[in-house]
């Protein structure tokens, strides 16, 4: 286990020599976007009855960075050791690829947890913030962070150059969580497109986190927490699977 | 398993496609052999190494290091492994030690490990670069740190695929004489070159492969003993004319007061060229005997089994 401590570790520093870009500049961007959404959209969007818009938009905001920062740091740095070539020198270690898994998405949790903590604190310098439940804040936080860490390490497996990981972030992982009800509520949406929504799994990873701040949300909260961590079990396996089988890393 | 050997390859195949990449690979390397593996570019060497490393799965066969199995035994054979890949690869985001540290981690090596880097740093002539990062460093000092990545956690075996490729002759002293050491030190040592001379001069025992094919595998003094052909260079008198064609054949060069021929080992005698040559009227003032060298030996048996 201590080699994989050594990896996670590694990762650990290795965004934190880049931290303004890996987590300053994230949590500057959430902060732009809540001040223009709640300057523009406050009293014009239904949401709860007693929450301002900026309040309901600030735990969607966090979650959204939870949720590209835990995708870009696996990402990015597994690709980025892949294509560089570097990855050989853990390659050849005794390192086992779950040990691989463990390390690289617990680091993509620590970053994202780190980004979101950095909104969230910025953010109660603007706003009043209810809490409901410490710990579905944080278990929404720790699943979103790990589902998307494990993904994170698929779209760096199957991407063979920067710009396949670059699609995949911004033709996946970008519209999932822009339209997962960050900056509304699915209530206010037609028909069609709150069908829509629920097939999205960040939805579920957004209405359980902002039911911890709120106890309200658009969905039980049961099923929140069973599509997530359902959406974790698969990912992990998924994951572990291309791993085990070497998939792109082992010929 | 205490006297298996250093590394075990039996019967070893693998494709990439249409491309067989080695065709049933089948020899072992002894504990504390400084052993060379030659071949041309795209011989298979590389895959060879990537497979002890674990970085190709063979389709059939069995490869060991110091006899663990480096498929179903991978965490014993790969701790017993060190390899310095032929490709300048390093991490953008560390410097010298971090680099070293973190290799050493990833081997499940704690503080014990320090005062080795610290040698490593010292022999590799890296300590006053242990806080630079890789990106700064000069092709050669990326080479050295990549040796000292290789040697972090001291494995038995050490394989180097081509170390001293664009490096500086004096690097490449430095190189040999670290890696010499090791050797005495009893690590067994696996080298791929290009440059002929440092396995000639270097190895104890030189695999030859080619097409994913073992061509040869002997000592060095036996593998130079297969060297087919020797040059003698002769200083005449005068222009040797007249010579029988038996012998005219040979000749490669010829001027006033020179005959340069080359012969075999095993069909010709010097003395009897020299008296051939005697008898044709022309007095032999010099004779110089050049043998094959390593290189020689090996383009003939790569180009033998390519016919």
């Amino acid at each position: 286990m201590t080699g994989c401590l050594w990896l996670f570790w590694k990762e650990l520093v290795r965004f934190g020599k880049v931290s303004f870009q890996t987590v300053l500049a994230p949590i500057i961007t959430s902060l732009l976007y809540l001040l223009v959404f709640s300057h523009v959209l406050e009293g014009r969007v239904d949401v709860y009855e007693g929450v301002t818009y900026t309040a309901f938009l600030v735990p969607g905001l966090i979650m959204m960075s939870v949720i590209q920062n835990g995708f870009a740091n696996s990402s990015s740095s597994l690709v980025q050791s892949k294509i560089t070539g570097n990855l050989v020198f853990v390659q050849i270690t005794p390192i086992t690829y779950i040990e691989f898994f463990i390390a690289y998405v617990a680091a993509s949790i620590v970053r994202a947890l780190m980004v979101g903590s950095g909104v969230l604190l910025a953010a109660l310098l603007f706003v009043d913030l209810s809490v409901y439940s410490v710990p579905i804040i944080f278990l929404f936080a720790l699943i979103g962070s790990a589902i998307l860490g494990a993904l994170g390490i698929v779209a760096a497996l199957w991407a063979d150059k920067y710009d396949q990981l670059a699609a995949f972030q911004n033709f996946v992982i970008m519209p999932l969580s822009f339209l997962s009800g960050v900056f509304y509520s699915i209530h206010s949406l037609p028909e069609f497109w709150q069908s829509l929504s629920r097939i999205n799994p960040f939805f579920y990873l957004i209405d359980g986190f902002r039911f911890g701040f709120f106890g309200e949300s658009d969905v039980p909260i049961r099923i929140s927490l069973g599509v997530c961590l359902a959406a974790l079990i698969v990912l992990t396996l998924v994951t572990l699977s291309l791993l085990r089988s070497g998939y792109k890393l082992r010929t | 398993m205490s006297k298996c050997p250093a590394v075990t390859i039996e019967n070893v195949h693998k494709s990439f496609g249409p491309v067989r990449a080695l065709r049933g690979l089948d020899f072992t390397i002894q504990r504390g052999e400084f052993f060379g593996l030659l071949g041309p570019n795209g011989a298979g060497k590389s895959t060879l190494i990537n497979a002890l490393a674990g970085l190709v799965r063979p389709d059939s066969g069995k490869l060991a290091v110091m006899g663990y199995d480096v498929g179903s035994e991978y965490r014993d054979a790969r701790k017993r492994l060190g390899v310095v890949p032929q490709e300048l690869v390093y991490d953008p985001f560390f410097q010298v030690r971090e680099t070293l540290r973190f290799q050493a981690g990833y081997f499940g090596l704690g503080r014990e490990v320090e005062p080795w880097i610290d040698e490593l740093l010292d022999a590799l002539d890296l300590t006053d670069k242990v806080d630079v990062n890789m990106r700064a460093l000069s092709g050669g000092m990326k080479r050295r740190v990549l040796i000292g990545q290789a040697l972090v956690h001291k494995p038995p075996v050490v394989i180097l695929d081509e170390p001293t490729a664009g490096v500086d002759v004096e690097l490449r002293r430095q190189l040999w004489s670290l890696v010499k050491r090791l050797h005495g030190d009893g690590h067994t040592i696996v080298l791929t070159t290009h440059y002929l001379e440092e396995a000639e001069e270097l190895c104890d025992r030189i695999a030859i492969i080619d097409h994913g094919g073992l061509v040869a595998l002997d000592t060095k003094a036996d593998l130079l003993a297969r060297g087919i052909s020797k040059t003698l260079h002769i200083h005449t008198s005068e222009r040797a004319r007249n010579l029988p064609p038996a012998l005219a054949d040979k000749i490669k060069r010829i001027t006033e007061d020179y005959i340069e021929l080359s012969f075999s080992l095993s069909e010709d005698s010097v003395m009897e060229v020299l008296d051939t040559i005697r008898d044709a009227g022309v007095h032999v003032i010099d004779i110089r005997v050049e043998e094959d060298d390593l290189e020689d030996v090996f383009v003939q048996l790569t180009r033998d089994a390519r016919q």
